[in-house]
């Protein structure tokens, strides 16, 4: 892949993605337009949240790629094999070890620090637009500060089924200011997205938008004062290590329906068993290969 | 018993390599060449050249090969290979009305200079399958003449000095770049027109067929359709003139639409305008009628409310490389807002008391 510059961009594309991402970590929550390329993988299977990790990596980074908190789905393998093919940059599947951590879905049970960055991949980047389909409408609210329909979608929830239903890709409100949309994470990972020692870059390849959150960012997740947010998952434990406090995946193991629950964020759950942690269920020699 | 989904990596290598001997086929048929593709499935080749934004028929018909012939697939992967080249400049605009024609037809005038010309169309075909080309594909040769006329005027041209038509006046404003600035709204005409030419061929057919069926109506009369070669120039900084560097076909079509007039102006005729890479008619037509349809502010006409009159809607949903990468991508594993979905819908049914599992299911 010598034809080709290091991450693939050139440094043109690379200085223009920069930019767009220090405009955003300058405005938390505000979605810097920015002119998102082709990438050689399909719109909507990260090509946002590539060219923003194409645009941060050098060379001494190590990467983790994940999806749904796992390593080895097969997008996490493809984006991770494209880096390793066009920037030759070290690779881990280990949280605490990678300094660049490109993430669809999750975010890693493990807190960050100081030295990551976390690059989220972005289907839709507008909170609101599935309240107002139209883009010149919604940057209109966000610069009025217009947030009331999102609060009475809210409201029109509780009222018809006694809770907020949103159970991922909940709305946040960022240092007072701009609503933002953290990606489709599911709730339970929204606590862990205020206040986080690493920079959080979010990327939106097809609909062209950048978002940032610096580190130790306020992030609230909406609510009312007698419906108060609530970060859930499944009320079991991890039928592999143990954990408790983990966002669990079910698998269904037979064929009649039995189900195992276990972590999601594969690295949180493997080096859990590494350190003699153990669930109700004994995996096979084959899932700890 | 769990067995953890390992292995993505070994499954994307060997689907990779299931894909390429797909593709392949049976082996004892002859293998397909660039060339064969280039001459004989020509109008693949100039759709995948127009919507993939890049004039280079060996590449096309490369991608045609690669794609095993899912258009959309080659599009996708000459615009990953276009976006990679370096930017030297922008050319002169160029010259249709010194286009060497092929085919040059107006449906508003019965002759008129230049004449018509039908060219290699297969509009007065009788579609009826040709079992002949199964066996042997020798064709006669097709008749010649010599060219006559060099230069071939535009009908709105003639129109223009009635003051039938309105003023179209050169504008040497530079173009905005759909590929190197974010697309944001309001977009102007050059933007929306540049736009529509790489946009995907059927939702723009869609579109423009709406407006014939009254969803935003603008009448269109095609007042002329011309296809052929166009000479591509290029101002050479150092030289400090203009040198052609190369020609390349388009397919250019300027409508002649109705318009009652206004306050201020008094009724004359509007125009639409296509103009898209090779021979590709059915894009060019369907890109000037959605033009049309897309000035309606700009005319001071109503908006009628028509999926076509909306510039937001039509620009965000007519690049098929962003759409079918967006819909596919709902293949991708989604379980963990599966998960959180499942954990809420169990939630909200404890609740109502639907929860009892049917006895059946123990």
């Amino acid at each position: 892949m010598t034809d080709y510059n290091f991450a693939y961009l050139d440094e043109q594309t690379k200085r223009m993605i920069r930019r767009a991402i220090l405009k955003g970590l300058a405005i938390p929550g505000y979605q810097v337009p920015f002119a998102s390329r082709e990438m050689p993988m399909p719109y909507g299977w990260g090509t946002g949240g590539v060219q923003v990790s194409a645009a941060v990596l050098t060379p001494q980074d190590k990467l983790k790629v994940i999806d749904q908190g796992a390593d080895d789905t097969t997008n996490a393998v493809s984006i991770r094999t494209f880096f390793e093919r066009t920037a030759g940059v070290e690779t881990t599947t280990t949280t605490r070890e990678a300094t660049v951590i490109q993430t669809r879905h999750r975010i890693p049970e493990e807190p960050l620090t100081e030295d990551q960055i976390l690059v989220y991949q972005v289907p839709i980047p507008e909170p609101l637009r599935f309240l107002e389909p139209r883009e010149s409408e919604t940057r209109k609210m966000h610069s009025l500060e217009e947030y009331g329909l999102m609060h009475v979608k809210l409201y029109e929830d509780i009222s018809r089924h006694g809770h907020i239903a949103t159970s991922y890709a909940y709305p946040v409100k960022v240092e007072g200011r701009y609503v933002m949309d953290p990606s489709p994470i599911p709730k339970f990972d929204n606590p862990k997205l205020g206040d986080m020692a690493a920079i959080q870059l979010f990327g939106a390849g097809r609909e062209q938008r950048i978002y940032a959150l610096p580190p130790y960012t306020q992030v609230v997740s909406l609510d009312f004062e007698d419906h108060p947010f609530e970060a859930s998952k499944a009320d079991q434990i991890c039928g592999l290590c143990g954990a408790t406090d983990s966002y669990l995946d079910e698998v269904i193991v037979d064929d009649a329906g039995g189900r195992l629950f276990c972590c999601s964020d594969t690295d949180y759950c493997a080096s859990r068993r590494a350190a003699g942690h153990q669930g109700t269920v004994l995996p096979t020699s084959e899932a700890l290969a | 018993m769990y067995v953890a989904v390992k292995g993505g990596e070994r499954a994307i290598e060997n689907a990779h390599a299931w894909l390429a001997e797909e593709r392949r086929g049976d082996t004892s048929v002859a293998e397909l060449s660039i060339a064969q593709i280039k001459e004989q499935l020509k109008l693949a080749v100039d759709r995948v050249m127009a919507e993939g934004s890049l004039y280079d028929p060996d590449l096309a018909a490369l991608a045609i090969k690669q794609s095993r012939g899912d258009l959309i697939e080659a599009i996708f992967l000459i615009r990953a290979y276009r976006t990679t080249l370096p930017r030297f400049g922008a050319t002169e605009p160029v010259g249709t009305s010194t286009m060497a024609c092929d085919r040059r037809i107006s449906a508003t005038f019965k002759d008129l200079p230049g004449g018509q010309i039908l060219g290699p169309t297969f509009d007065y075909t009788h579609r009826l399958l040709d079992f002949k080309l199964a066996a042997d594909g020798d064709v006669p040769e097709a008749p010649t003449r010599e060219v006559t006329q060099h230069e071939v005027p535009h009908v709105t041209e003639f129109l223009n000095r009635e003051g039938l038509i309105e003023e179209a006046p050169r504008d040497d404003t530079p173009p905005p770049d759909l590929t190197r600035e974010p697309l944001e709204m309001p977009a102007d005409r050059a933007l929306r027109l540049q736009a529509l030419t790489r946009s995907d061929e059927g939702f723009t057919l869609g579109l423009a067929y709406s407006t014939q069926r009254g969803y935003a109506r603008n009448h269109a009369f095609v007042g002329e359709l011309r296809i052929g070669a166009v000479a591509v120039e290029m101002d050479i900084p150092e030289l400090g003139f203009a040198v052609e560097i190369g020609e390349i076909t388009v397919t250019e079509c300027e409508t002649v639409n109705q318009f009652k007039g206004s306050k201020t102006e008094p009724p004359q005729f509007t125009r639409g305008y296509g103009l898209v890479f090779g021979q590709s008619e059915r894009k060019a037509i369907s890109m000037a009628l959605v033009d049309r349809a897309l000035r309606w502010e700009e005319l001071g006409e109503d908006n009628v409310g028509a999926p076509a009159q909306d510039t937001e809607f039509v620009l965000y949903h007519a690049d098929n490389i962003q759409a079918t990468g967006f819909l596919e991508h709902i293949k991708l594993p989604h379980y963990v807002d599966f998960q959180s979905e499942l954990e809420l819908v169990r939630k909200l049914r404890r609740e109502a008391g639907a929860d009892q599992v049917p006895e059946a299911a123990e």
